[in-house]
């Protein structure tokens, strides 16, 4: 070894290399589902319940079959052969609902998809859509989830014994015995209202069927093409080297195109079917009232703490509005249960004690959204910290300060079984609340009349890169917790690295082509990630639940590594030396300080195509496969500190400043972080204030289009502060910890606690969000009645 | 539907004549006729912004036209702005401040903002971020938007980024 070596590593972890994937999207040359034409390709369009809960009485679809163009209009009774989607659980008093792919006898929420058309274009299929004509006898409904889950309640599904489809409790300790015995308690009823994942990109599918190859391959926006190939597999009776599932360049999905949908398995069946293609994509309104939607929670819950601040035990009551069906794969449990699971939070909590419910009511299901139950735990139990924090007047960063789970108490188990690893915990808290002068606040809020001003913290843990002994769905009897990397050179010394994984945003096309380079000893430009496609990968299920970089990215480390290892054998035989003298960089494979160097092409050919050079024993399979699977999973930790003014005119609330600090390990691309925080944090910032799904009384949904659904514009996120903590990197082969939901999970609590402290001195609590003008309004008038009274 | 209407246009300086429905949005004629799949179609009600296009040097929401709209019409998309190999300076600029992530909205800023340095004086990020406020990002939070637009302001205006 010399000092010479001209290659220092690591040279492309942990820089902010530009994203490989741009250059397509930002030339109008990307490909998404909705791009795609094919030859003969028809339409689909869906005619959906306009009921929340109704028999179908009768369907005449004589007109739009007799419509010019209309190619066939379908059913349930025409799906009679398609198994209804049904999403098991292992957990005990489960009780599964049957969705068929069309509404049979009973719609349950409005939006459900009761008849297919299939016409030459769109239009005329939506001119057929027009022509049909559904009778539905009305039945009764109970919308709101508390009044669902009162056992007299009309039943959403005949088959089910009740509306409310599992019950999970949590103990740890003797909470009721600690709570009784506490000095203090606070407590509060809070509640996220529904709302929905809303990428720009509308779902769209398109199914094609080779019928001389006898292989169906369906095109979709998707996050999970591993999923949905395994269960259209299952349901359509298909294998997979005949059933192909593609996620092209996908518009965004932050959960919503993380399950499976009917409509996918329409246009695949169809497409069969009929011998020709099929195509559908979603409009707005259809996104809005049938892809899957979010949160729908009230958690009432209590924290006991004794006079010093410490904490002693918390007890909650979930309900989660699940709505009409149990979501395939992921249970109906997914958001409610996990909001009990995350509920402790970052905090030492000797005691626990939580109930979970989840009750069907006539409503789109519910699913996964960044985040998933993590928001909802976060907001009320930051709500309850600050609470106590006010009860004993002490500052809330010192009442956090307090009870974080401090650096040599790792691992920490949490009342609900979750493990903490070490992760950055009090670090962040310490580095957020220091970019934002408190001292200087609150002399501000006490001087200022013109603006209420109000300042939040919230700090919170997560569970990343979840590995197989933990379902990332409560009681989802599915492996969620492996990926895999192939990674090869070819003939022509380039090299591929294959994954089951499915890059909607993430940027995966960079951050593992990093990853790659840097083990390999190439340039990120020179490595093709391939992903998205289930011919090329026999197992693996997608990007989401922040597990892509932990897992994905591991499975590339190892087999990157391991490929390595074979370049260097292989040229040391070459070279005449060892192995361990071989180096690589930057596509050369050398050793320092010689004249021996080869370029990966020439590696090739010597593999490959050069018979008498190296030895027959010598050339080596220039190809490694590696499954990783975390086990357990890692913990990310982050602190936000928000910082409002509110217009006591308008009751306008706008950020001023918003902090994130973070500790998700070792940084693969910090432009890629950055990124995924700031979209984390404005998603955020719609959940605290503005994105609302409404329904009335009747189960109408009354937001249904982006005029009423409204998401944060340039105009209501401001510029974000992220601040990197890096502590003792975790035990996965990259270092990494997952970090595309954190931002989601984190702000809500802050600008919830912001907002409470702005207008505090109102007697005004937070309790709901996402809280808006009017709502601020109605509860101000409420606290000013009440002084009235007293 | 009875009848089409002949239309005649310019697209990314190539002319196109051609017979469409009445009825035909601008946007899925862009999209579907011309196969310029680079204009996005994101809500179909004019809120989003994702389908913007530049019609005779001023930006135009595609979903909220029709195709017979585009008649004797000087339209750019996205795919008239710049190459792979030959990006406009807009699109290196976002790609220097990852100003994008999935990509969809993407097209539809590209165009905002080819109008809004033409004609807006953009003084401070407030002006930027009010500017962009009719396009919808749902993963960049816009913090590296408005920095790729402060780029542009700066360059156009000459001063020192």
């Amino acid at each position: 070894m010399t000092d010479a070596t001209p290659f220092t590593r690591p040279k492309y972890v942990g820089t902010p290399v530009r994203r490989l994937e741009d250059p397509r999207l930002l030339t109008g040359r990307g490909r998404y589902a909705a791009d795609i034409q094919l030859p003969r390709m028809a339409h689909l369009a869906i005619v959906r319940s306009d009921q929340a809960h109704a028999r179908i009485i009768g369907i005449d679809t004589d007109e739009a079959r007799a419509l010019p163009g209309v190619i066939g209009v379908f059913s349930a009774a025409d799906f009679a052969h398609v198994p209804d989607i049904r999403a098991p659980s292992r957990m005990p008093n489960y009780q599964a609902t049957s969705c068929p792919v069309l509404a049979r006898d009973v719609v349950r929420y409005v939006g459900e998809p009761v008849v297919a058309i299939v016409a030459v274009s769109r239009y005329i299929a939506e001119d057929a859509a027009a022509l049909i004509d559904v009778d539905y006898d009305p039945l009764d409904v109970a919308v709101a989830a508390r009044e669902a889950s009162d056992p007299a309640a009309p039943r959403l599904h005949e088959d089910l014994e009740s509306n409310t489809v599992f019950t999970r409790r949590f103990s740890a300790g003797d909470c009721a015995a600690a709570m009784d015995a506490a000095a203090n308690t606070v407590s509060g009823q809070f509640r996220l209202t529904r709302k929905t994942s809303m990428s720009t990109e509308p779902r769209a599918y398109v199914a094609e069927h080779d019928v001389g190859k006898d292989v169906l391959t369906l095109y979709g926006s998707t996050n999970v093409p591993g999923i949905v190939r395994d269960a259209i597999g299952r349901l359509l009776e298909l294998g997979g080297n005949r059933f192909h599932v593609v996620a092209p360049d996908v518009g965004g999905s932050f959960g919503g195109k993380g399950s499976l949908y009917p409509e996918e398995v329409i246009v695949s069946d169809l497409a069969r079917r009929l011998e020709r293609p099929v195509k559908y994509v979603a409009d707005r309104m259809e996104e809005l009232t049938s892809g899957s939607q979010a949160f729908g929670e009230e958690v009432e819950a209590t924290l006991a703490f004794d006079d010093d601040g410490r904490f002693i035990a918390l007890d909650a009551d979930i309900l989660g509005d699940v709505g009409a069906y149990s979501i395939y794969p992921w249970t109906a449990a997914l958001e409610p249960v996990q909001v009990a699971g995350f509920m402790p939070g970052p905090y030492r909590i000797p005691h626990f004690s939580a109930t979970v419910r989840g009750v069907c009511t006539p409503k789109p299901p519910t699913g996964p959204y960044r985040g998933v139950g993590r928001p909802m735990a976060v907001f009320a139990l930051e709500r309850l910290v600050d609470k106590a924090a006010s009860r004993l007047g002490i500052p809330p960063a010192e009442m956090r300060r307090r009870n974080l789970v401090n650096a040599e108490e790792f691992p920490h188990r949490t009342g609900s079984g979750i493990v903490w690893d070490r992760s950055g915990f009090q670090e962040c808290l310490a580095a957020a609340c220091s970019a934002v002068d408190l001292t200087a606040l609150q002399a501000e809020k006490a001087s200022r009349t013109d603006k209420w001003v109000g300042v939040g913290i919230a700090s919170y843990a997560e569970l990343t890169g979840i590995g197989s002994r933990i379902a990332v769905a409560p009681g989802m009897p599915m492996n969620t917790g492996t990926e895999t990397a192939a990674v090869r050179i070819d003939s022509t010394g380039a090299v591929s690295a294959v994954f089951a994984l499915a890059s909607h945003g993430q940027s995966l096309e960079t951050t593992l082509a990093q990853i790659v380079a840097e083990e390999l000893g190439i340039r990120p430009r020179d490595v093709a990630v391939v992903q998205g496609d289930t011919a090329l990968a026999p197992h693996g299920t997608g990007t989401y639940a922040s597990r892509s970089a932990v897992i994905g990215g591991g499975a590339a480390t190892n087999a990157a590594r391991a490929l390595a290892v074979k370049v260097k054998r292989v040229a040391a035989t070459l070279f005449g030396v060892d192995p361990s003298d071989v180096q690589t960089g930057d596509g050369d494979i050398f050793v320092p300080g010689t004249n021996h160097s080869i370029d990966f092409p020439e590696l090739a050919r010597l593999v490959y195509s050069d018979m008498s050079t190296l030895p027959q024993e010598a050339r080596e399979t220039l190809e490694v496969q590696e499954t990783y699977d975390p086990v357990f999973g890692t913990t990310t930790s982050s602190t936000h500190v928000a910082v409002v003014e509110i217009d006591p005119e308008t009751l306008h609330t706008s950020l001023r400043q918003l902090v994130v600090s973070e500790d998700c390990g070792k940084l693969i691309n910090p432009l890629v972080v950055e990124g995924q925080v700031h979209g984390g944090v404005a998603q955020g910032i719609g959940v605290a204030l503005l994105e609302e799904l409404k329904f009335d009384d009747a189960g109408q949904p009354i937001t249904a289009t982006l005029a009423d659904y409204l998401v944060p514009t340039s105009a209501e996120v401001p510029d974000i502060d992220v601040v990197h903590v890096e502590t003792e990197l975790p035990d996965n082969p990259g270092g990494f910890r997952g970090m595309g939901e954190g931002g989601t999970i984190g702000a809500p609590a802050a600008i919830a606690n912001a907002v409470a402290d702005a207008v505090a001195h109102l007697g005004v609590e937070v309790n709901s969000l996402p809280i808006t003008p009017n709502k601020l309004h109605a509860l101000i008038a409420a606290a000013s009645r009440q002084e009235g009274q007293e | 539907m009875t009848g089409k209407a002949r239309i005649t246009l310019t697209v990314n300086g190539e002319p196109f004549e051609a017979e469409v429905e009445p009825r035909m949005l601008a946007a899925d004629f862009l999209r579907d006729e011309l196969g310029l799949t680079g204009t996005h179609v994101g809500c179909e009600h004019g809120v989003c912004g994702t389908c913007t296009i530049m019609m005779n040097g001023v930006s135009a929401r595609s979903c909220l036209m029709l195709a017979v709209q585009l008649d004797g019409a000087e339209v750019q998309t996205v795919e008239g702005l710049g190459t792979i190999r030959d990006m406009h300076r807009i699109q290196e600029a976002f790609h220097e401040h990852h100003a994008l992530q999935c990509g969809f909205c993407t097209p539809g800023f590209l165009m905002t903002v080819c109008d809004i340095l033409e004609s807006l004086p953009l003084r401070t990020d407030a002006e930027i971020r009010d500017a962009l406020s009719g396009n919808i990002c749902r993963c960049t939070g816009y913090d590296h938007i408005v920095k790729a637009v402060r780029t542009l302001v700066d360059e156009r205006d000459g001063a020192a980024s």
